[in-house]
């Protein structure tokens, strides 16, 4: 690998050395983009389950309301709009959800709850079918934002990547700062781990957990409008993205706020590390006699772990299961 | 102790009671052997062995969730391993001619989804609840992607393919015909009924129960509430097991879709619209379920959007599902107070009836626009043929759907008390007696 010499200094690293450590700086700047959005929807996500006891399965279809709403909006006034505005509209309908749908089915128990979370998310789904399709939309990144940030290297880091990396942490900077200074976030932090004190100190229950539902499908939203035109917006989205959602969330712990920002990261790290790792066991051991070439394990031995990456998080969430029932830093049994 | 359990024991059924009981099964078996010969067609067939597959599919996935109270969001992966090993056992029996007809087969199905039941159930069992439902769907996600990448087991995208007619003969059965299928299929979902019905009588039944209701207690009384959800995993693996292999035989493919989420929620939609409460329940599901995908398909586009409706509107409202709602009138039945509720019924039918129609006719109208903005305006739903171009569409479809949720509220309200009235009346007969 030849690399051109900058400013008349000679870079003395070796070249694989320098693609090696190329590739750790890359991948765990987008890990950590990946497990920052993931925490975006993690957090909203972890905080309605521990105050109104019900995993919200439609959480990945908000995020992807987000996506499709900031798309038309972005059409029509901008992108800057279309942030401001999506996230709101998406907020909207998750009240509107949590006081219409979830509350009437309260009474059924939760299985019931999860249920209608469960219809919801399908329904959503067939009607951003109906709207935009099952092909992906052309969402693009804002012009004002589509330059390279800076050069590591031979790769040039985009500055659209650096916005979203900003945007989620300065809510989840936001979100602290909520949670562990003002008085809303007080209750909030007592109903995570006393919800029912917190009804009979007198709070307005039922109006908090609409705003708590509002506000975290509203930062799913988010999460869908800024990673919509970086990724695919399409309207498999949610049911790609659902699944690794509850890995992250049973994962760092049901129910734990520090535990899912971990878990975040960590299942962010892990899978953009293993997409851009091309070992297999082939190539570790050599290849298979040809005596077993025809058969299944010619399968596992030439899989590659960027292949392996999509059920990279399932294998955690099953470890996890094993040798940590509770998740990382959960204490809450159920 | 003794003189306690006799007295608490339920008295011996008597003869009729047993007559019944046993009539009953004999009437299904008998039913099944004459449903071909009063709708004989090919597609009739079809639809025929598609809902047996369906009722034991349902009905292993009831014993997790309305007998246990597991709610899985995984329960295709079962299916879909007892599928694909039966596919690789039919091409392995018959490329070696092994002696082993195909009504055995399923079997092997059964036998391969209590294998995986067994073996990822004990992880899956630890906790109940929510977090049991979110591992399952991880379960179920980590089989599914891996079934993609180990290609020369699962087929890749393409699936595996078999052919049944290829196997050892019985009775000179083919099983080339669909008729030969459908008896097949009849007899396995006899069984498979029969096998599940008796489980649900015996003691671990029970304790499944009890342990959906109350696992604090089942401790208490000494037994461990994981073994048993463990015990009720395995056996749910083993008839979805069943009923993956049958579907295998049926198509003679199997591909990752049998896997995959969709499949699972498929399950979970028939299970629950049926009705978990009762043992009958999910087959009236699998039944509805079936013939509702296999009809709205043919007469609209977004016939999963309105499925999906039906789903929430079933959570919302009637959450003990088709079952259920018609159980709850067994009571009034018996008291004979039932045509009392029946006019409020009507009254509340009708601006119901109109909502919904309300909320078709602008969906359709919406789907016209957006799926097929290219196509001629006069378009058809349900049979129904309009003109979506009409602004009085929208303003027909507005009246009815505002209209008739007014209306309709109010009436409901009405229904609820003729119904308190109906259920007072028969309260009070009680008492008198």
């Amino acid at each position: 690998m030849v690399r051109p010499e900058k400013s008349g200094r000679t870079i003395l690293l070796n070249a694989s050395g320098a693609a090696m450590l190329e590739l750790i700086v890359i991948s765990t700047l987008n890990g950590i983009l990946f497990g920052m959005l993931l925490f975006l929807m993690a957090s909203g996500l972890t905080v309605i389950f521990s105050m109104l006891g019900v995993l919200n399965f439609a959480h990945a279809s908000f995020y992807m309301l987000g996506a499709f709403f900031g798309f038309q909006i972005s059409r029509w006034f901008g992108f800057w709009t279309a942030l401001l505005i999506a996230p709101l509209l998406a907020g909207a309908i998750g009240v509107a959800v949590e006081r219409f749908g979830l509350r009437p089915v309260h009474r059924n128990g939760h299985v019931a709850e999860l249920l209608f979370t469960f219809g919801l998310a399908f329904v959503i789904e067939e009607i951003v079918q109906i709207i935009w399709g099952k092909s992906p939309v052309d969402f693009r990144i804002p012009s004002s934002l589509d330059f390279p940030a800076f050069t590591i290297f031979s790769t040039n880091y985009p500055a659209y990547k650096m916005f979203m990396l900003l945007v989620s942490i300065a809510i989840f900077a936001a979100l602290l700062i909520v949670l562990k200074k003002t008085r809303i976030g007080l209750i909030v932090q007592a109903a995570l781990t006393h919800p029912h004190m917190v009804a009979h100190l007198g709070h307005n229950v039922g109006r908090i957990f609409m705003l708590v539902f509002g506000v975290g499908t509203a930062l799913a939203a988010v999460a869908g409008v800024i990673a919509g035109p970086a990724l695919v917006t399409q309207s498999n989205m949610a049911g790609l993205l659902g699944p690794i959602l509850f890995v992250v969330v049973v994962v760092g712990g049901l129910g734990s706020l520090p535990g899912a920002f971990v878990a975040s990261l960590l299942i962010g790290l892990i899978q953009t590390f293993a997409v851009s790792m091309n070992g297999s066991l082939s190539g570790a051991f050599g290849p298979l006699s040809p005596a077993y070439a025809s058969t299944w394990l010619a399968d596992i031995w030439g899989v590659t772990i960027a292949q392996v990456a999509p059920i990279v998080p399932y294998v955690l969430l099953v470890l996890i299961l094993i040798f940590r029932p509770m998740g990382l830093l959960g204490t809450r049994e159920t | 102790m003794s003189e306690i359990a006799t007295t608490v024991a339920p008295p011996l059924p008597t003869a009729t009671e047993k007559l019944q009981f046993y009539g009953m099964w004999v009437t299904a078996a008998v039913v099944l052997v004459l449903l071909p010969h009063l709708f004989g067609s090919g597609g009739s067939l079809t639809t025929f062995s598609l809902i047996g597959i369906s009722i034991i599919f349902s009905l292993s996935y009831n014993i997790l969730l309305g007998q246990t109270g597991l709610l899985s969001f995984g329960h295709a992966v079962y299916y879909g391993l007892g599928g694909f090993l039966v596919i690789h056992a039919i091409n392995i029996i018959g490329a070696n001619k092994l002696p082993i007809p195909l009504p055995v087969i399923p079997l092997i199905g059964g036998l391969t989804g209590l294998f995986f039941g067994a073996l990822l159930g004990w992880v899956s069992t630890q906790r109940s609840g929510t977090a049991f439902a979110m591992i399952s769907l991880g379960v179920a996600e980590l089989i599914a992607s891996s079934a993609l990448i180990l290609r020369t087991f699962f087929g890749g995208e393409a699936g595996v393919s078999a052919n049944r007619t290829k196997l050892f003969k019985i009775f000179g059965w083919s099983f080339g015909p669909q008729i030969q299928i459908y008896y097949l299929v009849a007899a396995w979902t006899l069984i498979a009924v029969i096998a599940m019905y008796a489980l649900t009588r015996t003691p671990l039944g029970r304790m499944c129960n009890a342990v959906r209701d109350n696992p604090e207690r089942v401790q208490f009384v000494g037994y461990n509430p994981h073994v048993v959800r463990y015990l009720a995993f395995c056996f749910s693996g083993f008839f979805a097991g069943i009923a993956g292999a049958l579907a295998a035989i049926n198509f003679e493919i199997a591909n990752s879709a049998y896997l995959g989420a969709q499949q699972s929620g498929t399950v979970l939609f028939a299970a629950f619209i049926g009705g978990i409460g009762f043992f009958i329940g999910p087959i009236v599901g699998a039944i509805f379920v079936t013939i509702l995908s296999l009809g709205l398909s043919d007469l609209t586009q977004v016939w999963q959007l309105y499925f999906g409706l039906i789903f929430i509107a079933v959570v919302l409202f009637a959450p003990g599902g088709i079952t259920g709602l018609l159980m709850m009138h067994r009571p009034l039945l018996k008291a004979g107070t039932l045509p009392q509720v029946l006019p409020s019924y009507l009254f509340a039918l009708v601006p119901t009836l109109a909502m919904i129609a309300g909320l078709v006719l602008a969906v359709e109208t919406i789907v016209h626009y957006t799926v097929n903005p290219g196509d001629d305006s006069h378009i058809k739903a349900f049979g129904v043929p309009f003109d979506a171009a009409s602004p009085s569409i929208w303003a027909i479809s507005a009246v009815l759907l505002v209209g008739g949720f007014l209306v309709a509220r109010k009436d409901w309200v009405r229904v609820r008390e003729a119904w308190d009235k109906a259920a007072s009346v028969e309260r009070e007969k009680d008492v008198a007696a």
